[in-house]
């Protein structure tokens, strides 16, 4: 057997291993995010939505599908990540692959196809819940399928980190409680930055989930408020650099090696 | 071949702990070798370090000639560890796990399965495949850790008090177990806190103390070394008063009981010829201690005093 078939199949066994954790407990991973994002198609799509009028040249529920997709991709992949390292760090199980000949990018690479997995699986369960709701006529499907992807994994490498520093449950809720919820509201899911006054415009740049909804957003109806080339170069930069973050922490053992 | 060789490993806490203080050892391929020491010796940061679950200070770790700093996977290939606590998934069916780690060392899942079947088989585990490893008892739980380190098949396993809380008919069932595997040619490294375990299995043991290895020798040998053995005699009948017996250590324990201490000059068989004079007739006879307790005690002690010394 080569290296490269044996890391193959290191690969396969992390990511199976993923999906049937998240899919064992499918009430608490898949079921809730589509209960829900189908409450908000109801309240702010359905219910306020009429009121609100036209986004962008859109219906309101038309507009915010996107975002509420992509709320659900970043929600979960990164959750999948974060609680699934720290069980293993937890019960000290990610010692079986500690002690066994798989590369440390194998290991990252694993759990954040895991992460990916679950990000797809929810983000399709919720794409088929808003079918309920609107009629999604895909602008790009290529687009669509990239920004969902890349920000998928980008969430399921943060997830990872938060999982390597996290010394308690508390830990692995501070973040997404304190700095993921609060980006993804902020970040365009439920309006237009045109709408905000200048100044809260140049303030809403600085926060990179703007581009990862406004991208999407832009595959599924052509409509975006940021350029679709920066979009996709920022979200390639945070996946460089948040992967060669994650590599060196576990080349040097933090969390994981006393 | 050496399975193992470790040079001047150092190891400091970020507490400033120095676990390890430039250790040396050698265990050769075949070898079923104890490492022993009182609690926070440094066996397990030892073990740690071999598995590369802790990193050394400084010093190096080769495993069949693989440095697991230059060449870690090639030296990971030969390692199987069965650790001190359970550290498995305890939500996943037994047969995932042992399928799971055979993955990580590149074995596809079908021939996985097929280890993981005969290795369950022989540690009475089959049945309980299915279950979540949580529903097993303790001493499961520690035969799923060997089978789940057996199943890359290592040609060296480290065991780290692998019968801790067991009981007697499985701990039993697990040294014949080992027994067996290390005479198909698995080097065995085994630390325990049941010396009995040790001098029944091991051929080769080395002492670790604050740090430092204290001894190291074949068993055999470090046994002839002890000067005085303990006996605990039985009798036929009932003794009134201690008897005299010239160049015996006695104690009468109770009416037929007596204990005598011989020192390596002496013999059991000298020993049975005197109390046979004497009238005395033996049923039954025992060590009061294990013979390697006894040693363990002594090394341990005199490294004790030796430290108070140097400190003073």
């Amino acid at each position: 057997m080569t290296h490269w078939s044996g890391y193959a199949i290191a690969y396969r066994t992390i990511v199976i291993k993923e999906v049937l954790r998240f899919s064992r407990i499918w009430i608490q991973t898949i079921l809730p995010p589509a209960i829900t994002t189908s409450l908000y198609f109801v309240i702010f799509g359905t219910l306020i939505g009429d009121r609100i009028g036209e986004m962008d040249g859109f219906r309101y529920i038309d507009f915010i599908v996107p975002g509420l997709i992509l709320m659900s991709v970043i929600q979960n992949s990164y959750a999948n990540v974060v609680s699934s390292f720290y069980s293993a760090k937890f019960q000290h199980y990610v010692d079986e692959m500690l002690v066994a000949p798989v590369p440390n990018w194998v290991v990252l690479a694993g759990y954040v196809s895991g992460g990916v997995a679950r990000g797809v699986a929810v983000g399709s369960v919720v794409t088929l819940v808003s079918l309920f709701f609107t009629d999604l006529e895909i602008h790009s499907y290529a687009i669509t399928l990239l920004v969902f992807v890349l920000t998928s994994i980008l969430f399921a490498l943060a997830g990872f980190i938060n999982a390597v520093y996290a010394n308690t449950f508390d830990d692995i809720a501070i973040v997404p409680t304190f700095v993921l919820t609060p980006l993804t509201y902020l970040g365009g899911v439920f309006y237009s930055i045109q709408l905000l006054p200048q100044f809260w415009q140049d303030v809403s740049m600085a926060n990179p989930v703007l581009y990862m909804v406004n991208a999407f957003r832009f595959g599924l109806i052509g409509v975006s408020d940021i350029d679709l080339g920066i979009a996709i170069a920022i979200i390639l930069s945070f996946i460089l650099a948040l992967s060669a973050y994650s590599l060196n922490l576990l080349h040097r053992g933090v969390g994981i090696k006393k | 071949m050496n399975a193992l060789s470790i040079r001047n490993l150092h190891k400091r806490y970020n507490n400033g702990f120095e676990a390890l203080k430039g250790i040396d050892l050698d265990v050769k391929e075949g070898d079923f070798f104890a490492l022993l020491g009182p609690n926070g010796a440094g066996k397990s940061t030892a073990i740690g370090i071999i598995a590369s679950l802790v990193n050394k200070s400084s010093g190096q770790v080769a495993v069949f000639g693989h440095d697991t700093d230059r060449q870690p996977e090639a030296a990971k290939q030969f390692i199987g560890l069965v650790p001190q606590e359970f550290n498995f998934n305890q939500w996943e069916p037994v047969v995932e796990i042992l399928i799971n780690q055979a993955g990580y060392y590149g074995i596809p899942r079908g021939e996985a399965y097929l280890r993981a079947e005969k290795s369950l088989k022989r540690l009475d585990l089959w049945d309980r495949r299915s279950e979540q490893a949580r529903a097993l008892s303790g001493g499961m739980k520690r035969r799923l850790m060997i089978a789940r380190a057996l199943v890359h098949r290592p040609r060296l396993l480290i065991l780290d008090e692998p019968t801790a809380g067991v009981d007697i008919e499985i701990r039993r069932s697990m040294w014949a177990f080992l027994r067996e595997i290390n005479a198909q040619g698995t080097t065995i490294i085994l630390t325990t806190h049941y010396l009995e375990e040790a001098e029944s299995l091991c051929r080769n043991i080395a002492i670790i103390n604050h740090g430092r290895i204290v001894e190291q020798s074949s068993l055999s040998g470090l046994l002839s070394r002890l000067h005085t053995e303990t006996f605990v005699l039985n009798l036929r009948e009932a003794l009134p008063r201690l008897p005299e017996l010239d160049g015996y250590v006695l104690e009468r324990v109770d009416e037929t009981t007596l204990e005598v201490e011989l020192s390596c000059e002496q013999t059991v068989n000298g020993l049975f010829e005197t109390l046979s004079r004497k009238g005395i007739e033996v049923v039954s006879m025992r060590n009061k201690q294990n013979r390697l307790e006894q040693m363990f005690i002594n090394m341990v002690d005199r490294d004790r005093s030796r430290s108070v010394e140097g400190k003073a």
